[in-house]
């Protein structure tokens, strides 16, 4: 791999910048790996990632039906914090953010990494209890997460309306400062790049069309459009496509999928300092580094694989957004999109073994998974080369749904669903 | 937004029907007599399809009916809506 530094840009410079190599290979599929992973987005690369670096699998390849990064990583809204209310979720998201913190680092990337603090409004006097109940939860799990009144808010982020004019005042908001956003596609890249470098196949346009299981049940391979690839592990990591690669191995997945909008505006000069979001509203919003107000609007009503979704939707989250910010009233809408998100009845991530030998499973993200691609990538990794889960994704398996032990997010989570 | 034919107001535009997920789910008729199993398949597990789904809406800020549909998942295009009881002429299974 050729290592990214200060010198080899100066190096690279001196010599018109024609001596950059491509990142990663674009091998074809060899016939038997020892482990494959679908998708290869973020959290897929990055299990083959940890998969190679911490447990010393390198012949593995991740297999995409389309062009790496191409899903939902590069469709986000870049945001990354763990204020979640649940011990269970916190650890998770934590153990991401922790890694994140590390990562350009750890891949010789730079992703990116921005913790610029993430700001949730309360706009009802319900808003306030449910967020010190969760800065209190946060605290007693090593997470950070404070109060502040409007006026501190609006020292932090002066582009907030604190008028109580507003339909919707701001009474205050809870401010996770270790929050922030990072570059999405540098981290399909970083990860990529880095996988790549210790062996592992990544191979694009490469669709799997079924998975093979032997006499006993248990996994043996993939048919896929560009032939028959054997494995005796396949690790499932296909957002909102996973309800219809695990139908391939005749199991139903307790997930639906929505279309997820996001829209950015033309670029400015840099006037918005932090992460903005808040649920009673239902808008988020925060500036990247090239200018643009990257702006999250909500799913919409119906299960669909569209990946685009209904105009009122991000109508009524441009509406949120005049109504807190009024200077981006005369702003313009550049481009807007959707992704297809896998959402489960308790909008908690599935990272888990399934009934099936050597088929595993990470799903489930729904609207928010961005954020914890390396810690669930990590684990996942740990899952799949161990056959058995780490401590941190222990809970979030299948038969929780079946057992009752659902990690409620869905009533509880830091943000609307 | 989509145009959604109610069976029985006609076309309507979106933001007045209310979702109601995959149709065709059955509510056991002897819960208690379930393993866990079946239990926790008929409270959470869904086809999902990429696809001909069918799926229950009601016209909320309509007329107030539920009705069934079968549309494309991919396409978002309906092909039919039928009301209760009425079987479409493709069965409605996805």
């Amino acid at each position: 791999m050729q290592r990214f530094s200060a010198l080899s840009l100066f190096r690279q410079g001196l010599s018109g910048h024609r001596g950059w190599r491509a990142q990663w290979r674009s091998p074809e599929p060899k016939a038997a790996y020892d482990a494959l992973i679908i998708g290869a987005g973020g959290h897929g690369l990055g299990t083959a990632y940890y998969l190679a670096r911490e447990h010393g699998m390198r012949n593995i390849a991740v297999l995409d039906r389309g062009w790496l990064g191409g899903g939902n990583t590069g469709r986000n809204t870049t945001i990354i914090r763990s204020n979640y209310l649940f011990d269970e979720s916190a650890a998770l998201y934590d153990h991401a953010v922790k890694l994140w913190e590390g990562l350009s680092q750890t891949l010789n990337y730079n992703v990116m990494f921005s913790p610029r603090g993430v700001l949730m409004l309360a706009h009802t006097v319900h808003d306030v209890q449910v967020f010190q109940r969760h800065i209190h939860a946060n605290r007693l799990n090593g997470v950070d997460n404070e109060w502040l009144s409007a006026e501190e808010a609006k020292a932090y982020c002066p582009p907030i309306e604190i008028g109580r004019h507003l339909r919707y005042p701001v009474i205050g908001a809870a401010l996770q400062r270790r929050g922030g956003t990072a570059r999405h596609d540098a981290v399909a890249w970083g990860f990529a790049r880095a996988a790549d470098a210790m062996g592992v196949d990544i191979i694009e346009n490469c669709a799997v069309t079924a998975i093979h299981r032997d006499a006993a049940g248990a996994v043996t391979g993939v048919e896929t459009t560009r032939g028959t690839i054997r494995a005796p592990k396949v690790g499932v990591v296909a957002a909102g496509h996973t309800s219809v690669v695990m139908a391939m191995a005749g199991l139903r997945m307790p997930l639906e999928s929505y279309p997820l909008q996001a829209l950015v505006s033309e670029p400015v000069k840099p006037v918005f300092p932090c992460v903005v979001m808040s649920n009673t509203i239902h808008a988020y919003i925060s500036q990247s580094d090239k200018g643009e107000l990257v702006i999250g609007a909500g799913t919409d009503a119906y299960t669909s694989y569209s990946q685009r979704g209904g105009l009122h939707i991000s109508s009524h989250t441009l509406e949120a957004i005049c109504e807190l910010f009024p200077m981006f009233r005369r702003m313009r809408m550049l481009r807007n999109w959707g992704g297809i998100v896998d959402v489960t009845p308790d909008r908690s991530p599935i990272i888990a073994k399934t009934s099936v030998p050597g088929l595993y499973v990470n799903s489930g993200w729904g609207t928010g998974g961005f954020k914890a691609t390396p810690g669930s990538a990590h684990v996942f990794a740990w899952t799949m080369a161990k056959d058995e889960p780490h401590r941190i994704n222990a809970p979030f398996t299948i038969e929780r749904f079946r057992d009752g032990l659902l990690i409620d997010e869905a009533a509880a989570a830091a943000v609307a669903h | 937004m989509l145009l959604i034919p109610c069976p029985w107001c006609g076309l309507r535009p979106e933001i007045e029907f209310s979702y109601g997920g995959e149709a065709n789910i059955a509510r056991p008729a002897d819960p208690a007599a379930l393993t866990d199993e079946e239990w926790g398949a008929f409270l959470y597990l869904r086809t999902n399809p990429k696809g001909r789904h069918a799926e229950r809406w009601r016209h909320a800020n309509g007329c107030g009916r539920f009705f069934n549909a079968v549309r494309d998942t991919v396409s978002d295009f309906f092909e039919t809506t039928t009301k209760p009881g009425e079987l479409p002429p493709s069965g409605g299974k996805s």
